[in-house]
């Protein structure tokens, strides 16, 4: 069936909840509002307020029940309204969720997801449409994972929610309801861990993720001339470089997008492991078009700051002539 | 007065005074540099037994950093905390069955911990009564308010003990809030707070059997405030002369929990010297003993500094991890 972002991560809760009673959902409106986006829509009427909890005004509150609640057996599935509004419980995640399985030497775990919504050019306020994957990405002890579409979503929600380790969800509001896809009615798990090599080709890779990953492959259809390879890398932390480096080798040229901040974004890793991994195979410089170092301008300035396609297809071109 | 049987209160006894030995053999570790910094609950004993005490053995706690007492009242073996203290991540494996979790450094941030688990006790009907131990400077932290927050709303099982043992490192309790008393606080939140003197082991035990009780009954949270004393600087990296008296601290020793109880126990005709060398004797050996076992640790393998990042080692760890072994080579 044709779903969108939205509907695709709403039936995998629902399915996931239905299979496994230890999973809960808890957030801000999460319940009776069904979440302002609407991804918990629902669930409250299947399954009950005791695994639909609608929380207090709570940040930092949703995060550190959510460990309590993971470290007793449950499997939480807490939603951030916004990442931008993820810092209240930052410490949460990076003093404890992330740690509990090392600190105690894997006598206590944490199985639980974090979802939230994040990224630009949804035209929304301030704090809502920034792009800070690189935060937990840098948190060891933590696994991110990013879906670019519906179908993507639907199975690698499955699979982190199936993880024995804390996940953070990030879900591109931009694309949540922009496209649909074939998604599968049954439930399906994408692995954790794993690139997708979305298209092959052998003149340049181009590596990116969520909502970049729309524009990624616009740019490739537009450059009709050019054999690129695109990954998507669908889980930003554990990194699967094998899939990129095999890539990278095969066509010495690549490009990274990435909507962040420019300064030890994501991109600035991959390229790292391109020169530890690749390096004689390059043939050009590898590029990265990202966000800047700036705030993320509200809507009237934003389309310059993103990435657009039309700046991918350059970065292309100019890796490929040089 | 509790109703408490005789061999109740020895017991109380002699955990506060093994409590006190334990914590005083950890200093002397420490100035040995056979462990690291080491945090003292000294002064506060009758406020960790007394909690302790209320509980049953499948009730699970959350404790703060400072609450040597309750750890190990409920089982969790001395050398254990003594490798936390000494480096060593070992001393965090809780054995099975030892019904707490490891202890929070960061201030107030396991009071959340705890009622999260109490609402998964809630939705399992499962009738534990969880338990979190801090101090006062956590009464300020957002995470306490938070964690109070969600016990309310969620009627969390859950005990809040708050040691206030009247300062944060250096800031006094009455820089710390303006409320008269922490234990109001609770009134914002709509259930009960009590303050307790905490250096009264039978105000303290009645307290929280009272609240535990409740808890269990499903009538949710309390607040219970220990009005007790830091006798000890805050931690061995601390000199407390720079921020009070002196005399203050002579004033406070003077109300010391281990010399109250004993008092009433010998008044009672329950204890006499005998029993009382006897006693702290026993409590010296475990003491050393529990040191001795930590100290004869063999070091822990590099790669558990890898090990239990996830439950499985992804690759790229493992990459690292080969690359450290790779550096030690040369290292040598």
């Amino acid at each position: 069936m044709k779903l969108n972002m939205v509907e695709a991560i709403n039936l995998a809760l629902k399915q996931e909840m239905k299979k496994d009673k230890d999973v809960l959902v808890l957030g801000e409106d999460v319940g009776i509002d069904g979440g302002v986006f609407r991804v918990t829509e629902g669930l409250l009427k299947l399954y009950g307020e005791k695994r639909v909890i609608d929380t207090p005004l709570s940040e930092s509150g949703i995060i550190g029940i959510s460990i309590g609640m993971a470290v007793y057996g449950l499997k939480p599935v807490a939603e951030v309204q916004f990442s931008g509004f993820m810092y209240p419980g930052f410490d949460q995640l990076i003093s404890h969720a992330s740690r509990i399985r090392n600190r105690s030497r894997g006598r206590f775990s944490c199985p639980m997801v974090v979802r939230t919504p994040y990224s630009g050019g949804i035209k929304a306020l301030e704090h809502h449409s920034e792009s800070m994957e690189a935060l937990y990405v840098h948190t060891p002890g933590l696994k991110v994972v990013i879906p670019s579409g519906p179908y993507d979503a639907k199975g690698l929600l499955i699979s982190a929610i199936r993880d024995p380790d804390p996940v953070i969800f990030l879900e591109p509001t931009r694309v949540y309801r922009a496209i649909k896809e074939d998604v599968p009615e049954k439930e399906y798990a994408l692995p954790l861990g794993k690139c997708n090599l979305v298209k092959e080709g052998n003149e340049i890779t181009v590596v990116s993720y969520g909502a970049m990953m729309k524009l990624v492959l616009e740019a490739v259809e537009k450059l009709e001339n050019v054999s690129a390879e695109v990954i998507d890398v669908r889980t930003l932390s554990p990194l699967d470089d094998e899939t990129i480096i095999n890539s990278v080798k095969k066509t010495g040229r690549c490009v990274v997008v990435n909507e962040g901040p420019r300064s030890c974004g994501f991109a600035a890793e991959i390229i790292a492991r391109i020169n530890e991994k690749a390096l004689l195979s390059l043939e050009a410089p590898v590029k990265r078009i990202t966000g800047y170092d700036t705030i993320i301008p509200l809507a009237k300035l934003e389309d310059k700051y993103l990435p657009s396609v039309k700046r991918i297809m350059h970065g292309i071109e100019e890796v490929l002539s040089f | 007065m509790p109703k408490l049987t005789s061999k109740q209160i020895k017991d109380m006894y002699k955990a506060m005074v093994l409590t006190r030995i334990f914590d005083d053999k950890l200093l002397v570790l420490q100035r040995q540099g056979r462990v690291g910094t080491i945090a003292q609950s000294t002064g506060q004993e009758a406020s960790s037994i007394g909690s302790s005490f209320a509980l049953a053995k499948e009730d699970f706690i959350f404790p703060s950093f400072r609450e040597s007492g309750a750890l190990i009242y409920r089982g969790l073996p001395m050398e254990s905390i003594i490798e936390v203290f000494g480096w060593d991540e070992r001393g965090s494996i809780i054995p099975k069955g030892v019904n707490l979790f490891t202890m929070s450094i960061p201030v107030a941030t396991q009071t959340l911990h705890a009622v999260g688990y109490g609402m998964a006790c809630n939705l399992k009907n499962d009738k534990k009564v969880v338990v979190v131990y801090f101090g006062d400077g956590a009464t300020s932290e957002g995470d306490f308010h938070e964690a109070m927050n969600f016990a309310g709303v969620f009627n969390a099982p859950v005990v809040f003990i708050c040691q206030n043992n009247q300062y944060a490192i250096s800031v006094p309790r009455e820089k710390q809030s303006k409320s008269k008393t922490i234990a109001q606080k609770a009134i914002a939140f709509g259930f009960k707070g009590v303050q307790v003197d905490g250096n009264d082991v039978f105000a303290v035990y009645s307290a929280t059997k009272d609240a535990v009780d409740n808890a269990r009954k499903g009538k949710g949270p309390t607040l219970i405030e220990c009005f007790t004393y830091r006798i000890a600087d805050h931690t061995t990296s601390d000199d407390s002369s720079k921020y009070r008296s002196e005399d203050e601290v002579n004033e406070w020793k003077k109300k010391d929990p281990i010399d109250r109880l004993k008092k009433y126990m010998e008044k009672k005709k329950l204890w006499n010297n005998k029993e009382e060398e006897n006693l702290k004797k026993t409590c010296q050996d475990q003491v050393n003993k529990a040191a001795e076992k930590a100290m004869s640790l063999p070091n822990p393998n590099t790669g558990d500094i890898f090990r239990f990042m996830y439950k499985e080692m992804p690759k790229e760890l493992q990459e690292q991890l080969d690359e450290l072994e790779e550096s030690l080579k040369y290292e040598t």
